[in-house]
């Protein structure tokens, strides 16, 4: 290269200055990014710190069953003020169950009722049905928990009272617990009709998204509209699916205010062997333990036991998270890509 | 049987159609005879399913809507939303929600305003820059997993940051020198990250869809990456955050426990002292009135638990609109 000339120095110069500015701000804005990571790290560390006296002190009992977790919680909640004297004594298990049992039927109900109304909106609905259910399914997906656990208290709740609950069945029951409405089910169901529209939101845009040349295709053989949607959109949409699944169960594990008011806030585990009566057996999830006890955080090993519960939800959340995108990964030939 | 394949499709779909006939307006008219071989007993019963979970869909739909309506507008007086709320145990003298309705304000505009800087951020540095790769995937799992993360898991985990000695500035701090950790500002920054993957996600979304092009044609200009994001690609990625904006500001109004953890749960707003004493004070939010006056709080007034939730779900479809508004408009043309 000759020696450069005046202009191409100037040039040189501003191009650095240039390349100075983009440099700056790409580091601004990649430090803001890797402050989410900053955070989920901050999380873990915060909460678990704070949950270990909890663990430590039970072990693997934490984990177990054993007595009355209501009568632990208050023993936890009273404990003298010296802490040497701390009471830590708590069997989860019964929130732990109550947990799984509320979120994971009504996940599994949500799937396949979303996938069936998703189909039916997408291929089957009558178009003036159509225009109206899509804004109001999109409705339905961003109304607040609140406004359900309101409906739920108020409608569901008295009217189970009043027509499931017998004398005979509340008599069956009443030496370990008090059947009023607020139960298994009703929480179930209105947890089921809270996330049903958020699948439903994901899983309808999807099958939009199939493209027309696969159903085309499959058309083509002489395959009815029904087979289409089944062996082609649905198997194409299955990322989507499995989005939609993470999503919802989420929000199922997280819901907090809605379960505390519908599903009876009491830490009893339902009985299977109960029958029928099973269903209409109150329960408590960790969520909710935590909202119903948040006055009770500035006690130092009440509050540890309420981020211990905190920890249990933190680490489902990531599994769930890990879960979704390994699923996702797992079919990426003939699928659509799903944020 | 006839029933109409999807229109909102760009391009008909032909179903398995045995009598094509013109349909109005492109929509694809299907006639699935009885005598049509097709259709095996599984085909028919997954059909009847799909039939009964989209009717019951729109029987629940409808009954949530209609009912809740009904309640608001029984329950629904003017001088509610212009009345503080009283302690008192009969429904006729505790007031209305004027305080909850300006909690639910503040602390929307305090998360979203939070929020929107923030993720649209993140958003540009992870379409536009993104190096190291490896850095870039682990944030975007990271925005995925703070997503996924329970609100009530968020509340608690701030209530604990905030109540550290060095954030008493945040909130209330006792004589003792305890820290609260409870005001506007503490909730508003929880809420902040429940909005956030909205905001990333929508505002990506945009980045993603303008094309290579127009950024070649800035740096052409003699642009660096710098001024083509601030000047060409955030102005034609504004309709995506701003529906990831209003997307948030619906999680935002809806959510309750980070206010039932995070906001003091005193019934009027109550300000500290000193500078910015309204967003230091404690309050309440129109979620957490509604839970305090359902019958599992300690208010128990249903009828203006009813018109509080009416008022909430007022401002959400109001959100929902906007989002719909925003998706509509003409967004930039790329060619």
């Amino acid at each position: 290269m000759e020696a450069a000339s005046l202009s191409d120095v100037d040039l040189q110069e501003q191009t650095l200055e240039v390349d100075r500015t983009d440099r700056r701000v790409e580091l601004l804005l990649g430090a803001l990014a890797s402050s989410v990571l900053l955070l989920i790290a901050g999380m873990i560390v915060f909460v678990f710190l704070k949950a270990l006296p909890s663990f430590t002190h039970n072990g693997i009992g934490w984990f177990l069953s054993g007595g009355s977790i209501d009568e632990q919680l208050t023993d936890i909640f009273n404990s003298p003020a010296e802490p040497a004297d701390y009471v830590y004594h708590l069997r989860a298990f019964p929130l732990l169950y109550a947990t799984a049992l509320i979120t994971g039927v009504a996940v599994f109900i949500s799937v396949i009722f979303s996938v069936l109304a998703g189909i039916f909106i997408v291929e089957f609905a009558p178009n003036r049905l159509r225009r109206v259910i899509e804004p109001v399914v999109k409705l339905l997906a961003a109304v607040p928990s609140v406004i359900y656990g309101l409906i739920g208290i108020l409608v569901v709740v008295p009217f189970v009272a009043e027509h499931f609950i017998s004398e005979g069945r509340k008599e069956s029951v009443a030496y370990v617990v008090q059947l009023d409405g607020t139960s298994v089910m009703v929480g179930i169901f209105i947890l089921t009709i809270m996330i049903c529209p958020i699948m439903i939101a994901i899983i309808v845009d999807a099958l939009r998204a199939v493209p027309n040349k696969w159903v085309e295709g499959a058309a083509a053989l002489g395959v009815n509209r029904w087979r289409a949607m089944r062996t082609v959109s649905l198997r194409a949409i299955r990322p989507a699916i499995v989005a939609a699944l993470v999503l919802a169960t989420a929000r199922a594990l997280g819901e907090a205010i809605m379960l505390s008011m519908v599903a009876g806030s009491v830490g009893f585990s339902p009985n299977p062997m109960d029958g029928l009566t099973f269903f209409f057996e109150p329960a408590r999830p960790l969520a909710s333990t935590i909202v119903d006890n948040a006055e009770g955080l500035s006690v130092v090993p009440f509050g540890q036991t309420m981020y211990a519960f905190a920890a249990i939800l933190l680490i489902s959340s990531f599994f769930l998270s890990f879960t979704g995108w390994v699923a996702r990964r797992s079919f990426s030939k003939y699928t659509l890509g799903a944020r | 049987m006839s029933v109409d394949v999807r229109t909102a499709a760009p391009g008909p779909r032909p179903g398995p159609k045995r009598e094509p006939r013109p349909a109005p307006s492109g929509a694809h008219t299907s006639g699935a005879p009885a005598h049509d071989t097709g259709w095996s007993i599984g085909d028919r019963v997954g059909l009847i399913a799909a039939w009964i979970c989209g009717i019951s869909l729109c029987v629940i739909a409808a009954s949530i809507v209609v009912f809740m309506a009904l309640k608001g507008i029984q329950f629904l007086h003017l001088d509610m939303l212009t009345k503080s709320p009283e302690a008192s145990v009969d429904q006729s003298t505790s007031g209305g929600f004027l305080d909850p309705l300006i909690g639910t304000l503040m602390l929307t505009v305090i998360g979203i305003s939070i929020a929107i800087p923030v993720g649209v951020g993140i958003a540009v540095w992870l379409t536009e820059y993104g190096r190291p790769s490896a850095l870039a995937r682990f944030v975007e799992s990271g925005v995925e997993i703070v997503a996924g993360t329970p609100s009530i898991v968020l509340a608690i985990f701030g209530l604990l940051v905030f109540q550290q000695s060095f954030m008493g500035v945040f909130s209330f701090t006792a004589e003792g020198g305890a820290v609260f950790g409870r005001s506007f500002i503490v909730a508003g920054t929880m809420m902040a990250l429940i909005a956030l993957p909205l905001v990333i996600g929508s505002t990506r979304e945009a980045l993603n869809t303008i094309p290579r092009h127009v950024r070649e044609a800035s740096y052409a200009l003699g642009k660096d990456k710098a001024s083509t994001i601030r000047r060409v690609l955030l102005p034609s990625a504004r309709s995506g955050i701003a529906t990831g904006a209003t997307l948030g500001m619906g999680r935002i109004c809806g959510d309750t426990a980070i206010v039932v953890i995070l906001l003091g749960a005193s019934m009027q707003i109550t300000p500290e002292g000193g500078f910015l004493g309204l967003f230091r004070g404690t309050g309440s939010t129109l979620t957490s009135y509604v839970y305090n006056n359902s019958p599992s709080g300690e208010g128990n007034a249903p009828d203006k638990a009813y018109a509080a939730a009416f008022v909430l779900l007022m401002i959400v479809i109001v959100l929902n609109f906007i989002v719909g508004l925003i998706g509509k408009r003409n967004k930039p043309q790329w060619n």
